[in-house]
């Protein structure tokens, strides 16, 4: 039984556990997160994963809280002026959340992480907030080394910042918004056709008619319709017209020839689609079915607790030869108009097919570890049913890193000219370059442009200098970043506006709340706010 | 004593000229004295996008905010509303998160009203700057919007009277995803004008519910519509009750159990009964700085504004998306009156009988009262015995003075209505208009004829 402190943790977080579950949310209990400069970005992307519920967080600051925090962040209070922000602002933010410790360390980010390599180990994340490249691209390296998830953030002016760096995110539970339900009746395994076939509809009452399932309606009518035409299903659109004019055709008519109200036929003819549309395999899914490492060696490198390749492995046999070329079935259906009995025998029907799939696919799995001569280690119970009933969800999402975007050689340059040329983009990849060329001017001013009043319009100039030697650099010929965001970069002057590093602190912490709970899609690349046009792209670099 | 240099940041965006800013921007340090003197900002709700707001505009140099909401404190609220503690369950939201934002922030002055928005007077709202919404019902939002449509004049030419509109900025989320507004009444599309962006919410047939249940979501709901009505007749059934929802949830459990059907649990109880909206702190986060940002950009034209409806999905990836939805030119609740087209000979009652046949009059209003100018034609309540004869003479003998092809325009009141309506009547020697086939509701068809005749309330 649960206890008490369970029972008000739940009511906590009843409102999240609806997004996430108990197995998200024991994730996001788990996890501890560093976090590199308490400005309002960090404080605000902390302040969301606090109330959420993470473990533990530290913060690493070296500042005293000035007149300016007063001014922008909301973890600083008037009477803890010229006090150490980091402890401020842990202060404030363990005061939301008991159940969450924190803790923090008084230094410059940067000199704790020459000082101190091993200290990111001690975390699942590592929030950077206002770093420059140059120490970003130090502290890439080193979470790469030990393993540990990177999430850079920024907020510059009305212009916000953020990229992830790991080496790649797998999910299992995307939990996409929409996706048509995957009924196979192209495809229909001798269960579903005995079922279907026992219902004798002519025969029936007009009240047991209207509620013979519409999956039954559809799979009779496709029968029909393959034993007069050789076993094709209707594939033209006259066809399927025709189709649809039977389906219709099973409406019962009433006594004074009018056409009764059927919800099943009106079902049946809304999903008539199904008869036709062949099971597939999502382009994102091909591409992890496709991947080197689901293959059969991934059985060498498997370790308890994260089976997701070995199990791709598995299931790019299984889609090989049980399959036949389709993934697994999921083993629901939808709601649609029946009696509860046939429901629940409709919805039997299913599940025992998805299950088989399921033992198949766990059975592949197991084979692997066996010929890698680890027969001990099979995946963990009920996996492989997760895994398959979510097989069209799966994703992978890889990292370059900030180095490889940077650096001449690797840089993607031909596609940033495409970003600053086209119209939808061209601003925000104006915003990228500028950002870039804004920290190459701190590199040798010693400060942000426009930082300074009386400064603005020099400041201008160099930018605009540096903005064209980064596009150059990058092999981006022939583009240029908009001079319009050059001169609103330098009129921002670097400022850190709340509303700027809440909006930024709230799409981090969705991020990190993505990579921690494993489910729903963090964003690949560059993804740069523009909060004058009130835009967002991620940019491919 | 204001600290030096404390808004800095907030200075760079006021004070100093730009490339990318509103029309009219004036830059200079006036901007900031204008919103910590004059300008008013009036904040609906102080929940998940409230608590939010709140702590928005009091770093964004707004100082005079009034915050108003209903409600009271619960544990469910700690996971996003970041002003309230464990020891404020309970508590009025808008007294806490004033107080909080009021302690924390120096200089801030936020004034709670825990009270209903229908509870104050137009002559309130007609004193903020800005209003800016974060609501979750609908319900609410057409009341304000009608409520800040309402202080929007028109020019004799037909075009909005600048120096009376109010503009409302509105957010909402649900999981990772939201959205947020900017309405210009008389400029911008109005709730009104986009209510078919609020889909209808989806009810099961009661004959599946009492007969055909498949899923736990049935079982429970024939619990809390059904079985409550028969087996605690009289009583009315209360959400927030715990006894009542343990209730609820036994008798679903029991259900499931007869019928074979899994998944009937406590939580998944409460969320079918309760209608629960999924929320999380970040998504808050972001729409509502969104919300304040806009504001920020319409009293001060600082950077250019959205225009006008920004959506926003965290679930795959990030994705944003700005429309720029267009005005009904016939709504309603903003446009300078409505068009009612009605016989020449039409009597008063004929008019009102056209007005709720109306599909978009029709369904703002139940019993309404109308009147031309300063001269009430047919009132409710007090004044009715005074004015019923009225509903039986022809407009036009009503309307004197206005030739029969003349729109008049008629003000129009309902208990249904937060302000009242502009109509213009325009009578035409045409013969009788059908009579409208007015169901705009889509209710059930005729195979849930039967249940639904019989409990007409759950439609
Ligand atoms: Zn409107």
């Amino acid at each position: 039984m649960s206890s008490p402190g369970d029972d008000s943790r739940s009511k906590r977080y009843d409102r999240q556990i609806r997004i996430w579950g108990a197995e998200g949310q024991s994730r996001l209990e788990a996890a501890r997160v560093l976090l590199l400069n308490c400005g309002p970005t960090g404080s605000e992307t902390l302040k969301n994963l606090v109330l959420g519920g993470i473990a533990a967080f530290t913060v690493v600051d070296a500042a005293r809280v000035s007149a300016r925090d007063l001014g922008n962040n909301f973890f600083v209070a008037p009477e803890s002026l010229g006090e150490p922000r980091a402890k401020v602002v842990t202060a404030l933010l363990k005061e939301m959340n008991e159940c969450v410790a924190g803790s923090y360390v008084e230094t410059p980010p940067e000199a704790l992480v020459e000082a101190d390599p091993g200290f990111v180990d001690r975390f699942d994340l590592v929030v950077a907030t206002q770093m420059t490249e140059p120490h970003l691209l130090h502290l890439e390296s080193l979470c790469r080394s030990k393993g540990v998830k990177l999430l850079a953030v920024r907020s510059y002016g009305l212009a916000g910042y953020m990229r992830a760096s790991m080496p790649e995110h797998t999910v299992i539970e995307s939990k996409p918004d929409t996706q048509v339900d995957d009924l196979r009746l192209t495809r229909p395994w001798p269960a579903l056709r005995e079922f279907a076939a026992s219902f004798n509809i002519e025969a029936l009452d007009d009240g047991a008619h209207k509620h013979v399932p519409y999956v039954v309606l559809i799979q009779q009518a496709l029968e029909s319709w393959r034993r007069e035409r050789g076993g094709a299903p209707p594939s033209t659109a006259a066809e399927r017209a025709e189709f649809k004019r039977r389906l219709a055709g099973m409406r019962r008519v009433g006594p004074e020839g009018v056409p009764m109200e059927e919800e099943n036929v009106d079902e049946a003819l809304k999903a008539a689609f199904h008869a036709w549309t062949q099971p597939s395999i999502p382009p994102e899914v091909r591409r992890v079915l496709e991947d080197e490492r689901a293959s059969p060696a991934a059985a060498d490198a498997h370790t308890p607790g994260d089976d997701f390749w070995l199990l791709a492995a598995a299931l790019r046999a299984f889609v090989a030869n049980e399959g036949g070329g389709c993934l697994p079935l999921e083993g629901s259906i939808p709601d649609m108009h029946a009696t509860t009995d046939l429901y629940l025998r409709l919805q039997r029907v299913y599940r025992a097919e998805a299950e088989a799939h399921a033992a198949a696919v766990e059975a592949h799995a197991a084979r692997m570890l066996a010929a890698a001569g680890r027969p001990g280690g099979g995946v963990a119970a009920g996996a492989a049913r997760h895994f398959c009933r979510n097989a069209r969800n799966l994703r992978v999402v890889r990292y370059r890193t900030l180095a490889e975007e940077v650096a001449p050689e690797s840089a993607r340059g031909e596609a940033l000219a495409e970003a600053l040329g086209e119209e939808g983009t061209a601003a925000n990849a104006s915003l990228y370059v500028l950002l870039r060329a804004a920290d190459r001017f701190h590199s040798t001013h010693g400060s942000f442009p426009g930082v300074l009043e009386g400064e603005v319009e020099a400041d201008m100039a160099a930018l605009k200098g540096l903005a064209q030697q980064v596009v150059a650099e990058v092999g981006a010929s022939g583009a240029a970043a908009a001079d319009d965001y050059a001169c609103e970069m330098c009129r921002l002057g670097a400022a850190e506006l709340h509303v700027v590093a809440a909006v930024m602190g709230g799409m981090a912490a969705q991020e990190a709340i993505k990579l921690i709970t494993r489910q729903f899609v963090p964003f690949g690349g560059t993804l740069i706010y523009n909060a004058i046009t009130s835009t967002t792209s991620v940019l491919d670099l | 004593m204001e600290l030096e240099g404390r808004w800095q940041d907030l200075d760079k965006l006021l004070a100093r000229d730009g490339n990318l800013v509103g029309p009219g921007f004036e830059p200079g340090p006036e901007l900031r004295e204008f919103l910590q003197t004059d300008c008013r900002v009036l904040c609906i709700g102080a929940g998940g996008l409230g608590c939010e707001i709140l702590k928005d505009l009091a770093l964004s140099g707004f100082v005079n905010v009034d915050v108003i909401d209903m409600d009271t404190i619960d544990v469910s609220n700690l996971n996003r509303q970041f002003l309230f503690r464990m020891s404020d369950v309970g508590k009025p939201k808008a007294v806490v998160a004033a107080e909080r934002v009021n302690a924390r922030v120096a200089g801030a002055r936020v004034t709670p009203h825990y009270c209903r928005i229908e509870d104050l007077p137009p002559s309130f709202y007609s004193e903020f700057t800005i209003i800016i919404l974060g609501l979750d019902s609908l319900e609410a939002r057409r009341w304000m919007n009608s409520m800040a449509c309402s202080l929007l004049e028109y020019e004799d030419d037909g075009s909005p009277d600048m120096s009376t509109i109010k503009p409302l900025v509105d957010g909402g989320t649900e999981g990772f995803k939201g959205h947020a507004r900017v309405i210009i009444p008389g400029v911008t599309p109005c709730f009104e004008c986009t209510l078919w962006l609020f889909p209808p919410q989806t009810k099961f047939p009661l004959c599946t519910l009492a007969e055909t249940p498949r899923s736990a979501a049935h079982c429970i709901e024939y619990a809390h519509l059904i079985l409550w009505s028969q087996q605690r007749a009289g009583e009315e059934f209360d959400a927030d009750c715990e006894e009542h929802m343990k209730w609820v949830f036994e008798r679903a459990t029991e259900r499931a159990r007869q019928y074979g059907i899994p998944g009937v649990t406590y939580q998944l109880t409460q969320g079918v009964v309760k209608n629960i909206i999924p929320a999380i702190a970040s998504t808050n986060a972001i729409i509502s700085a969104a919300c304040v940002l806009e504001a920020l950009k319409a009293v001060t034209m600082c950077s250019s504004g959205l225009n006008n409806y920004l959506m926003y999905t965290g679930s795959q990836g990030i994705y944003t998306h700005t429309v720029a939805y267009e005005k009904d030119e016939s709504c309603p609740v903003c446009s300078a009156g409505v068009l009612l087209q009605a016989p020449a000979d039409a009597t008063l009652q004929q008019v009102i009988d056209l007005m709720l046949a109306h599909p978009t009059l029709g369904r703002l209003m139940a019993h309404p009262s109308v009147s031309h100018g300063a001269t009430p034609l047919y009132m409710r309540g007090v004044l009715e015995d005074g004015t019923r004869a009225n509903l039986g003479r022809p407009m036009a003998e009503l309307l004197r003075g206005e030739g029969v092809e003349a729109a008049a325009l008629l003000t129009v009141n309902d208990k249904k209505l937060s302000a009242p309506l502009r109509v213009r009547l325009r009578r035409r020697r045409r013969r009788r208009r059908r009579a409208a086939e007015l169901d705009g509701r889509a209710g059930c068809r005729g195979a849930h004829a039967c249940m639904c005749m019989r409990a007409p309330r759950f439609v």
